[in-house]
């Protein structure tokens, strides 16, 4: 189960990379892993904004369907279309390919996700 | 031995002595004695089949259907020609017995029949995918309401009143449960108030919809509804049609729609006092991973054949539980097989007949009307196969007059619609005669 060093991450397995006041979202490994095989990402609108542990997309798989949830609360500032093409690029690499593009409403928010390092205990704990 | 209970007091004496008790009274210890009616039920004693079969006969003639009266009803549910086909094809046990497909794969034939209609439903609307059907057009507006407030996260619904006012009231149902808020716009000289439908559009609005042709009959200007719609961000148009008007007017896809319903009982469905009738809802793609209900797709089985499938099902409440966007899961089987039926059976061609016929006999009898002196329109407005007329005798009047004479008259406005008080909504469809669209107008003409 591969999980990067400078990424926070959530319980819900989603992780957001901060740079500056904007941050890439996506799902995390174990995710992606426990739904198999993506054949759909449901991507927000440009400019939506949603708040902290709101479900802003979904993706699913051939037998189950996941929300995905605000890691915090922010604006969309970009999607990443090309999974709306290729689903299965979440498959491939869950972490080069983000879901969205935010700006960031409350940094502070930031303080209660887990690192890499608690979030690989938390996935053992998981298991 | 009662004649409608098969079993014999041996039979009973049997399976009571298997389980171990000594009488049927038996059976409901567990029910305290103060809440059993305890005595027999105030039944008369039973008759012989032929008694029960002349008592029924006797009653069910009390009945008056468009077989015995000449029906210039509408108001959402239309006597349109069923050819017998349709009839035909449904009473086959093969499909008349069978319900829901639990193993839905096993039922190929139904599945296949599902498919074909969903096609033809997204051909005639000029969607890109309809579902599996819904109950009526009432469930309809309900279900889209649920996809609309899902797609945007907005929640307030405009809504015409020019909508067919049941079918607003199941959309009301719908949205008090799920905390949505319905704003009605009124209507102007029959059409939806343009002015007043933009003013109530803003940042909440998941949906605007419409109903065309409306509930009175008349084509509303769906263009330009689909630009006031599309002005603001996220909000969605939802048209209902009448199926058979499709024959002739352009696809609410053509005009911009987003989601599509409409009551298909036109569509070779007999009115049979209420239903059950058959909602269809139809979205584009981009939309159909919130359609509501069960959809079937096409695919191939391990030896290449064609086959179908139940598809996109990630998006149902088996699989997504509570956050399904819809609860639907059933679909108007039997109703599904015969609107598809009378669609191949019409064809474009048969469609467009029916819609140009009934037209034209609905301008026929209003013009007939008009001409009377007697008789004013109550709308100037284009219309299809219904027509509001308005006169100083009141509308109850006019009717009992007309059941008289054998003829069920048009639906009275004022139960929905008190300021048009002595409206009459009339519909004429193709099996109308010239024959009785002189004779109702003669009718007309004489009530004092």
């Amino acid at each position: 189960m591969r999980v990067l060093k400078d990424l926070l991450y959530t319980k819900d397995h989603e992780w957001i990379k901060v740079d500056g006041n904007k941050a890439y979202v996506g799902v995390a490994d174990y995710a992606q892993e426990q739904l198999g095989d993506i054949v759909y990402v449901e991507l927000p609108d440009v400019d939506d904004e949603f708040e902290i542990e709101e479900a802003f997309g979904a993706v699913e798989s051939v037998k189950a369907a996941a929300d995905i949830y605000m890691p915090v609360s922010g604006k969309v500032l970009e999607i990443n279309e090309a999974l709306e093409d290729d689903p299965s690029l979440l498959n491939q690499d869950p972490y080069e390919n983000w879901m969205i593009l935010i700006e960031l409403s409350d940094a502070s928010q930031l303080d209660d996700l887990m690192n890499a390092k608690d979030y690989e205990k938390y996935l053992e704990e998981e298991a | 031995m009662y004649p409608y209970i098969p079993n014999t007091s041996d039979d009973e004496k049997k399976m009571l002595d298997a389980i171990g008790a000594k009488s049927i009274e038996d059976l409901f210890n567990d029910i305290p004695d103060d809440v059993k009616l305890n005595r027999p039920l105030n039944l008369e004693s039973s008759k012989s089949e032929l008694e029960v079969r002349n008592i029924l006969t006797k009653l069910s003639k009390e009945n008056k259907t468009v077989n015995d009266l000449t029906c210039f009803l509408g108001a959402g549910a239309y006597d349109h020609y069923i050819p017998s086909v349709v009839n035909h094809v449904i009473s086959r046990s093969e499909f008349y017995t069978s319900y829901t497909p639990y193993q839905a794969e096993i039922s190929q034939g139904t599945l296949q029949y599902i498919f074909e209609y969903q096609t033809l439903i997204a051909n005639l609307t000029g969607m890109d995918v309809s579902n599996a059907s819904l109950y009526d057009v009432g469930s309809g507006l309900g279900e889209a309401a649920i996809m609309v407030t899902s797609i945007t996260r907005k929640n307030e619904i405009v809504v015409s009143k020019t909508v067919n006012p049941d079918a607003r009231r199941v959309l009301k149902t719908y949205a008090h449960v799920q905390g949505m808020k319905v704003i009605e716009i009124d209507d102007l000289d029959g059409a939806t108030n343009l002015e007043e439908l933009e003013k109530n559009i803003g940042e909440n609005t998941a949906a605007v919809m419409v109903q065309n042709p409306n509930f009175f009959g008349i084509i509303e200007d769906v263009k330009a509804i689909e630009e006031i719609t599309h002005k603001q961000k996220k909000a969605m148009l939802v048209v209902s049609v009448d199926p058979i008007s499709l024959g002739i007017l352009k696809s609410p896809g053509e005009l911009g729609a987003d989601i599509v319903v409409g009551e298909g009982q036109s569509l070779g469905i007999p009115l049979s006092f209420g239903g059950p009738y058959l909602g269809f809802i139809a979205t584009t793609q981009k939309h159909m991973r919130k359609l509501s209900g069960r959809i079937v797709g096409e695919s191939v089985d391990a030896d290449g054949n064609r086959a179908f499938v139940l598809t996109l099902q990630a998006r149902e409440q088996h699989i997504r539980r509570e956050k399904a966007s819809s609860n639907i899961c059933s679909n108007q089987g039997l109703n599904t097989l015969a609107s598809a039926v009378y669609m191949v059976a019409m064809g474009k061609k048969g469609l467009k007949e029916v819609a140009v016929q009934s037209t034209a006999k609905a301008h026929y009898a209003y013009k007939s009307m008009i001409n009377t002196g007697k008789y004013k329109p109550l709308f100037d407005k284009p219309f299809f196969k219904e027509f509001a007329i308005t006169s100083e005798i009141p509308g109850e009047k006019v009717n009992e007059t007309l059941l008289k004479e054998d003829i069920l008259g048009g639906f009275l406005l004022n139960k929905y619609y008190p300021q048009y008080e002595n409206g009459i909504l009339y519909c004429v469809t193709e099996k109308r005669t010239k024959g009785e669209i002189d004779k109702l107008v003669n009718v007309l003409e004489g009530i004092k």
